[in-house]
């Protein structure tokens, strides 16, 4: 959205536009840092200032990353396969939530039967259990399961989710009773009220929780880092942390910066395709 | 045969231990083609009357019947009946012809005759134009015709109409009752309609049901209703300003009510002895708020007989033949 600046305004817009422009610059500024560290050698960086401009070496450590990963150290596998590896799983988390979670709000709103709400709270008190807290007795069960370094084990733990059932909880409330007693009087059967209205009404809450999820799955730690241990399975999170030298080896920090920027990329890019159902979905829907 | 039968039909909510009766034995027999209009102030439980009648509620007790069916256990899209409700309930990211072609859709109505029926309906209507708009991009008024054609285009057996016309402004309103009259003559098919309106009521029903906290008052045709109204309910209820009731008027009969309209007192040298209290002109008539002992009674006169002076003392002769007599116990008709 732009405001169009008549001449009479200029003179103090410009104090707002300074405003502004700090703002961006600090919050970007790291980025910036990053993509320049990421086109030079290893000698450049070592050597305090750093430039602020982008060198030369750019295409060059851009190629390495992707195909050999670090070379030298057997910690790091090629950087598309761990991007290709985090996509899954964040794909996967973020379906299978959003999955999860529409049904399950969906049948909390909709369908009357005993021990209704008793489930509902029981869905709402999980919300003070993040990862971080449950994470040793699902490790126990996951192992059980035999399913350590497997992508089921990966993704399966983090599936449920409170928040986006509250969020289509919410939402779902919203849509008044009338609607969906027309749907009644039309013959439509609760699946199929699901499917032909309840959906398309839903579909700027799905576009928002896909980009909230994706980015959250996107950026797993703690679980993939102990789930999985084959290198070749690791997310691209848990690669740049390996990558980064433990004392003994020096870190390639150019190359560590170049897969940084290729890690931020994929989350950048569903962010700005996504914005694109929200804007339309929020002039589309109106009761 | 679409006729409707309710068979001291009873409706109770339970919340936890306690039991709350509703709607208490309501019975009344409707033709077909009938249109019938259910009226009564907020909370009597017409609403509540139409929904067991749309299987939007379960029915607690008694039965209902539409044609020879009883219809209890029957599912609202089993009993041939299509409803048009209050707020107009249209499927907001269906296009007006995915809203009307929704239930023939579901019910597997081929393509070619799902057209040629949502066309029809929407000559009737006069929505031919506006097919292919969403709801947001119409006019309440719009709306609502489209509300209406999805129930002509189901061609049921029963039209349910839930207080359509609330929504609209005056003038759109009368405009919409018109349309439904006309609907009504051309189709011919047997309608419910509840509204807390009686100028509604009155204008639109060929017979009406009064209701009154979940009771029936009265089932009769508005001729009836207005001039013989059943209890002290109705009595009050149609007609505006309402029937004066009197407890002590004199020359009553012992524990009897006695009801007699605004319009049929005349003012004059003999009768009822009345101080004037307000005096009220709304253009053609006038209303004088007067009083009759400790009892406060309406007359309504025309303008051209000249205004009553404020406390001054008035008399006026009610007409005999429009004279109601109630059961002060009871509230009933004598």
């Amino acid at each position: 959205m732009t405001t169009a600046i008549s001449p009479m305004n200029s003179g103090r817009n410009w104090v707002a536009h300074l405003v502004i422009l700090l703002g961006v610059a600090i919050t970007a500024f790291p980025i910036y840092v990053a993509f320049v560290a990421s086109t030079l050698t290893t000698q450049d960086i070592a050597q305090a200032p750093m430039p602020l401009f982008p060198g030369g070496e750019g295409l060059a450590n851009y190629l390495q990353v992707l195909t050999q990963g670090m070379a030298g150290t057997y910690l790091s596998p090629p950087v598309w396969q761990m991007i290709w590896n985090s996509l899954l799983v964040a794909l996967a988390i973020t379906g299978g939530k959003i999955v999860l979670s529409i049904f399950s709000a969906f049948a909390v709103v909709f369908f009357n039967f005993p021990g209704r709400t008793l489930f509902f709270w029981m869905i709402f008190i999980t919300l003070m259990l993040p990862v971080e807290v449950r994470i040793l007795p699902t490790y126990e069960v996951v192992s059980d399961l035999g399913l350590i370094n497997t992508f089921a084990g990966l993704t399966l733990p983090l599936i449920a989710s409170a928040t986006a059932t509250l969020l289509f909880r919410q939402f779902f409330l919203t849509i008044p009773d009338e609607l969906v007693e027309a749907a009644k009087m039309d013959g439509a059967s609760p699946m199929r009220f699901f499917k032909d209205i309840l959906l398309p009404l839903s579909v700027t809450n799905i576009a928002a929780l896909f980009v909230i999820l994706f980015v959250y799955g996107w950026n797993q730690y703690l679980w993939p880092l102990l789930i999985i241990t084959d290198n070749n399975l690791d997310t691209i999170v848990v690669g740049i942390k390996k990558m980064i030298g433990t004392g003994d080896a020096s870190t390639d920090w150019n190359l560590v910066m170049a897969t940084t920027m290729l890690a931020v990329l994929p989350p950048a890019l569903v962010v700005v395709l996504m914005q694109k159902w929200f804007v339309k979905g929020l002039v589309d829907t109106e009761k | 045969m679409a006729s409707i039968s309710l068979r001291n039909v009873v409706k109770r909510y339970r919340t936890g231990k306690t039991e709350l009766q509703v709607i208490h034995g309501v019975s009344a027999e409707i033709a077909d083609h009938e249109f019938i209009v259910i009226v009564g102030p907020s909370g009597c439980g017409k609403s509540t009357l139409l929904r067991m009648v749309a299987g939007l509620e379960e029915i607690s007790g008694g039965d209902i019947a539409i044609g020879p069916r009883v219809v209890n256990t029957l599912e609202p899209a089993e009993r041939d009946i299509a409803m048009v409700f209050q707020n107009y309930a249209l499927y907001p990211h269906m296009s007006v012809f995915g809203n009307m072609a929704y239930g023939l859709k579901i019910k597997k109505v081929p393509p070619a005759e799902i057209a040629q029926r949502v066309d029809k309906a929407a000559a009737i209507l006069e929505l031919g134009h506006l097919l292919q708009r969403k709801p947001r991009e119409l006019s309440g008024g719009q709306r609502q015709r489209v509300a209406m054609g999805r129930a002509i285009v189901r061609q049921p057996q029963v039209f349910l109409f839930d207080e359509p016309l609330s929504n609209l402004d005056a003038k759109l309103r009368a405009q919409t009752r018109l349309e439904i009259q006309k609907l009504h003559r051309e189709l011919g098919i047997t309608s419910l309609f509840v509204t807390h309106d009686q100028v509604e009521a009155m204008t639109l029903a060929q017979r009406m049901m009064v209701m009154n906290a979940g009771k029936m008052e009265q089932f009769g045709t508005p001729e009836e209703v207005y001039s013989r109204p059943a209890t002290t309910f109705v009595a009050s209820f149609m007609g505006s300003p309402p029937m004066n009731l009197l407890n002590h008027a004199p020359g009553a009969k012992a524990d009897s009510i006695l009801g007699i309209r605004p319009e049929h007192l005349d003012i004059g040298d003999t009768g009822w002895e009345l101080q004037v209290e307000t005096v009220e002109l709304l253009g053609a008539e006038r209303l004088v708020h007067a009083r009759l002992g400790d009892e406060k009674l309406i007359i309504r006169t025309h303008e051209d007989q000249g205004a009553p002076a404020v406390g001054s003392t008035i008399h006026a002769l009610p007409r005999e033949e429009r004279l109601h007599w109630f059961d002060a116990a009871t509230g009933q008709r004598r």
